[in-house]
């Protein structure tokens, strides 16, 4: 039960995006159309749960043991690089359909901070192993419900009148802000799940 | 001239994160208010200019097909340094700027001007580009953190400046006024530029 209040405050209340302030540049870069939204969404989920499970091994079985922890950006961010290197050859060689369509954003992902900051979120909160990926998941689910409401709104506003220096990010910006106050009325929402499910 | 044009291209012409848009995670998440801002700000500004003068004194002897791994692990180096520094020296501001330290590692501006600089260009002229991108990066962080601080909290560097009946606007400092402010300020600049 504690996971679902989980998955709740990572997809809604906390979301990555809109609160946490993670993966703001693929959010406003890859917002601009329904598909792009859709692939790097998908590709984000795939490779933050990997992502997470190995550098929290790293983490637990590498790192603290040898003493190393003041290696833990190092390490985290060359494991994630190679990963997403990894992930992409097998992809393109056992699965070309899911290459075609994830293939062109897999390099981007290293660069997204969302990935990075997620794995080092799970060690810093002290999960356990079956919380951090399911945080993982969460929080990549989280990312990709606000990238394809970005995307549906942007999408809109290409046919309507924007101010001329408003196009394009500004506009996108402001869109993530209106977003955002709406996420905000579910602050709370998860101390009375805790509290409904405790009784 | 042409180097003072390397450090003064970034202040204006450059400007992160308004005319690159890059490196957005810690612009809207560190400009709670300007006191974050600006030390964010001096952050980057060392890794930016570190790792811009040892990519391009070691440009000749990266083989290109591996620069961009090369460049992450100099960068995650002087990352690793800030972060041990302001542990030590300066830890309340270590404490607020919290896991946007170690992500400066994945800020693209630094792997950009790595790319597109530092790997083409002497160790003077990158020296003078990391600290000038840097500088503005660091000017930009701190107005927009004072926008928000004086217009969500009705101070500035910690000191009180509106007037007493005044209301703070509580959401400047929350995610939503972080969103809002980037934005209307990256108009007010686009309307700017177009004028000129």
């Amino acid at each position: 039960m504690e996971y679902i209040v989980l998955i709740i405050s990572a997809v809604l209340i906390k979301n990555i995006l809109l609160a946490e302030y993670l993966g703001n540049c693929p959010f406003l870069g890859t917002s601009k159309r329904m598909d792009t939204a859709v692939g790097m969404g998908l590709s984000v989920i795939f490779v933050m749960t990997i992502a997470t499970a190995v550098t929290y091994w790293v983490q637990y079985k590498v790192l603290n043991p040898l003493g190393l922890g003041y290696l833990q950006t190092i390490a985290f961010i060359l494991v994630i690089a190679a990963l997403v290197q990894f992930v992409e050859m097998f992809l393109r060689k056992f699965a070309p359909p899911l290459y075609q369509a994830l293939g062109i954003f897999l390099p981007l992902i290293t660069t997204n901070c969302a990935v990075l900051g997620t794995a080092i979120l799970c060690i810093r909160r002290e999960q356990t192993f079956p919380e951090a990926i399911v945080f993982a998941i969460a929080s990549a689910s989280g990312f990709t419900l606000a990238l394809i409401l970005l995307a549906g709104i942007r999408e809109r506003l290409e046919i309507s009148d924007v101010p001329k220096a408003l196009r394009g990010t500004a506009i996108g910006l402001i869109m993530a802000g209106l977003m955002s106050l709406a996420f905000f009325g579910f602050v709370g929402v998860d101390g009375s799940l805790k509290a409904l499910l405790h009784n | 001239m042409g180097l003072s044009k390397e450090f003064t291209k970034g202040l204006w012409n450059e400007l992160p994160p308004f005319r690159l848009v890059l490196g957005l995670c810690p612009v809207l998440a560190v400009t709670k208010s300007a006191e974050t801002g600006l030390g964010m700000g001096l952050a980057v500004i060392f890794v930016l200019t570190c790792s811009n003068m040892l990519v391009s004194s070691l440009r000749n002897v990266i083989p290109r097909k591996v620069r961009i791994a090369s460049f992450i692990v100099i960068i995650a180096t002087f990352v690793v340094v800030v972060e041990l520094t302001a542990q030590a020296f300066f830890y309340p501001i270590y404490e607020k700027l919290g896991i946007f330290i170690p992500l400066i590692v994945v800020n693209c501006i630094i792997l950009g001007r790595a790319e597109a600089f530092a790997s083409r260009n002497g160790v003077i002229p990158s020296a003078l580009d990391g600290l000038g991108i840097g500088t503005g990066f660091t000017l930009s962080l701190t107005v927009l953190g004072g926008i928000r601080e004086i217009l969500g909290n009705g101070t500035i560097f910690g000191a009180e400046i509106m007037w007493s009946s005044f209301r703070p606007f509580t959401f400047m400092v929350e995610a939503p006024g972080a969103f809002l402010s980037l934005g209307l300020l990256l108009g007010i600049m686009n309307a700017f530029s177009k004028s000129n």
